[in-house]
């Protein structure tokens, strides 16, 4: 544990240089920044407490789910945990994750600026999504809700006694924040580039945060529509989509999934971002098919658009449009694939060096594959008859949303770790928690794929005692999923304090990024940065790896070298 | 040319290097939000158009409940609106501004009047009974399915108009002190009171003229 012990060769505390973290003090000087990396702050800590919240929930549900009957909930509170659950986890962590924390802090620092274009706008969006969120809190301490994430109409709007109105004017306020993120976001990018920083220069996650910011700009006022027209309906009572006044329930299903489906992709482009900055850094390997990458990240927010219907398929909608669903699911595996082809290329001959980043890489190439690969099977017409609305379908999308998307989040930050606070994370530590999180997340949802296929339904509270001993696996692996998720937690905060000092490039890594000190000042760049060369040129001499206490040491030599 | 300099306005806000460049990122972004609106609306139009398919006889019987002359009254003000807008742009963009106080003016009036107009006739759907779920007297429902979508789609164009209005004021008044804080500001609303004209041109046949 040689990381852990402050080097002598650190370069030495720079208590006098000025850093976005120590420009101003006291709370106002943070609640009210337009520093973008504050924002960044702002945003993991709102998000990471979202978390623990959505967390805390699905853990009671793997409790209840380790008997059959329902004895440590009634049916109706479980109704209201999973819904709680789902709204909690996709709408306040998913989504805003990786683009509001890492992509906030990263985006201006990757393209060579000073902040996104326009920072007030950007504090606008972290308190609207705020808002959003403190009217989703009251909803669920208030009774909760009992609609399940989805809002299917006319239970949503004519029979759930629950607080339906209030979750869905926290959703409904949440969507400006994000749609305000990915304006910010795409005008950045287009505007705000370093001399330079030609679009093929850009570094691939900003790329997938371009990507995804256009789905976000697309997709979320449909969202905000249907659920204007659902709030509508519930408050006055008109018949939108109840067929009982001539609505049409199954149109609530298309809006609604219109949004929905691509928000999938807003939660996993950003981590595939990451995990093609993370597969080239530590294979110190320039990236193989960088045009590719690129160009599949907008592929897939263009597919994704395409493909909705393949969650309708048992709901009435035409059995040709099924088809054409269908044939469209299994076209957007294709620019999936690409990426994963691509990184696989890149640890071909590469010098791979297994750090927390990287162990992290790894396990999302096999979660992302696995819950890929099992999105074909539930878009094939036929079998999805058979496994939808089972802990099949739970388990695919888990497998890309935590399996992928949080590993990919979870990675990030390690990587960027010693960028944003300056400090190195304990490695062994890091390592450990890593396995961890793998081995207890496959043994949480593998045994889900295969009780889905023999029939277990989701959203059940009770189940029939054939599926107990899954139940009890899942359970098992959510224990240690749990713990697992908390030493992160533990060691990254320990590190902030007692962490050695990261200097500006512990990886030796390219990009803009790595040129600044860590953690950077306020204005991102002692000088305006000017790009010359083509990205991840890792393959250059002076790009070896060296573990960061060499890279702190070697910058102390040369700091001390250039004083004489 | 050494009075050049003299035209550019103040200094850039940070992160921006140049005026321009902020100029040109806040023209992206009203075109990036607007592409945004044209989803929102985009969806209601959608929705629309599915019930007026299932439901073409309660869509025309629902037109003729409307008055074709307000509609088109209320079309005219704001073509009219569009165009003293648009002059307005090109009015701040040569430095005219008396030309741009008095046709923001004209703008702001023209939308007022608009939203005056809009509302008396929604007085008289009231009268008539039109209203759903508040004052809806007629036995059909698809009926009342129409005049949702009627008071939904325009209440949300009037929401629109309305803080279009509001931004124009505050342009008013700063070009009247000769302190605009930011002319590209005049551009960019420019281009939001034309979308929100645009659906407009939407709204008026899908409401008032089908049979």
């Amino acid at each position: 544990m040689t990381t852990t012990a402050p080097s002598p060769f650190a370069p030495p505390p720079e208590a006098t240089r000025t850093t976005y973290l120590n420009a101003g003090t006291g709370l106002r000087s943070w609640l009210l920044t337009t520093d973008h990396k504050r924002i960044a702050v702002l945003y993991t800590l709102a998000i990471t407490a979202f978390f623990g919240l959505g967390g805390v929930m699905a853990f009671l549900m793997r409790l209840e789910l380790l008997t059959p009957p329902s004895d440590l909930f009634t049916i109706d509170t479980y109704n209201r945990l999973f819904s709680a659950h789902g709204i909690v986890m996709v709408w306040f962590f998913l989504i805003p994750s990786i683009p509001t924390t890492l992509g906030n802090f990263l985006l201006p620092l990757m393209i060579g600026t000073r902040d996104l274009a326009f920072p007030r706008l950007n504090l606008l969006s972290f308190y609207i999504f705020l808002v959003g969120g403190l009217f989703t809190l009251a909803a669920v301490s208030f009774g909760g809700i009992d609609t399940g994430w989805t809002f299917y109409t006319p239970y949503s709007t004519s029979f759930s006694q629950t607080r339906v109105f209030l979750v869905v004017m926290g959703i409904f306020v949440m969507g400006f924040s994000s749609i305000l993120t990915g304006l910010n976001f795409v005008v950045t990018t287009h505007t705000l580039r370093a001399p330079g920083m030609t679009w093929n220069r850009l570094p691939l996650f900003v790329w997938s945060l371009y990507a995804t910011s256009l789905i976000q700009i697309l997709a979320t006022p449909v969202l905000t529509l249907t659920l204007v027209l659902l709030g509508m309906e519930r408050w006055f009572g008109v018949g939108i989509f109840d067929p009982a006044l001539g609505g049409d329930p199954i149109l609530f299903e298309h809006l609604f999934w219109f949004y929905s489906h691509p928000a999938v992709y807003i939660m996993i482009l950003p981590g595939l971002g990451v995990i093609s900055e993370l597969i080239t850094c530590f294979s110190r390997k320039h990236i193989f098919g960088y045009n590719w990458i690129a160009g599949s990240s907008l592929a897939i927010a263009a597919f994704g658009f395409l493909v909705w219907g393949h969650h309708m398929f048992v709901s009435g909608q035409s059995v040709y449009a099924g088809l054409v669903f269908s044939v469209l699911s299994f076209v957007v595996a294709i620019p999936s694939a690409i990426k994963v082809f691509n990184w696989i290329a890149t640890l071909y001959m590469g010098r791979i060096y297994l750090r927390t980043p990287m162990l992290y890489a790894f396990a999302f190439i096999g979660l992302f594959v696995i819950g890929g690969m099992t999105g074909l099977i539930v878009a094939s017409l036929a079998v999805d008859v058979h496994v939808h609305d089972t802990y099949f379908v739970v388990a695919h999308f888990h497998y890309i949303m935590v399996g992928g998307m949080l590993t990919a989040y979870l990675g990030g930050l390690h990587f960027w770790w010693p960028k944003i606070t300056g400090k190195l994370y304990p490695e062994g530590w890091g390592i450990a928690a890593a396995i961890l999180i793998f081995v207890g997340f496959n043994l949480t949802f593998l045994p889900q794929f295969i009780m889905g296929y023999l029939g277990m339904p989701r959203r059940y509270g009770a189940y029939a005692p054939e599926f107990q001993v899954y139940h009890v696996l899942s359970t098992a692996g959510s224990t240690v999923l749990g713990v697992a998720y908390l030493l992160p937690l533990g060691y990254l905060l320990w590190s902030l304090k007692y962490g050695p000092d990261a200097g500006p490039n512990p990886w030796n890594a390219t990009g803009l990024e790595w040129t600044t000190p860590s953690p950077p000042p306020p204005d991102n760049f002692d000088e305006a940065p000017v790009v010359r060369d083509m990205p991840y040129a890792y393959h250059l001499e002076h790009r070896q790896f060296m573990d960061p206490d060499e890279a702190g040491a070697l910058a102390a030599k040369k700091a001390s070298r250039s004083e004489d | 040319m050494p009075e050049l300099a003299t035209t550019l306005p103040g200094r850039p806000a940070p992160p921006f290097d140049s005026v321009g460049q902020q100029a040109s990122a806040r023209r992206l972004g009203m075109w990036v939000f607007l592409a945004s609106e044209t989803l929102l609306f985009g969806a209601f139009f959608l929705a629309y158009t599915v019930y007026r398919r299932l439901y073409p006889e309660a869509w025309a019987a629902g037109a003729q409940h409307d008055s074709l002359a307000i509609g088109t009254a209320l079309t005219g003000v704001l073509l009219l609106s569009s165009l003293t807008a648009a002059l307005a742009v090109a009015a701040s963009k040569a430095r005219a501004w008396r030309a741009v106080t008095g046709l923001i003016a004209a703008t702001v009036g023209l939308g007022v009047f608009f939203i005056g107009l809009k509302f008396y006739e929604y007085w008289l759907h009231w009268q008539d009974g039109f209203v759903p779920a508040l004052h809806f007297t007629h036995a059909d429902p698809h009926l009342d399915l129409f005049f949702v979508f009627y008071f939904l789609m325009t209440l949300l164009h009037a929401l629109h108009m309305s803080i279009g209005i509001g931004l124009w004021t505050l342009l008013g008044v700063q070009a009247h002190r000769r302190r605009l804080r930011d002319e590209a500001a005049v551009e960019t609303t420019g281009l939001y009171w034309h979308f929100v004209d645009l659906v407009w041109l939407f709204l008026y046949p899908l409401l008032y003229l089908v049979k």
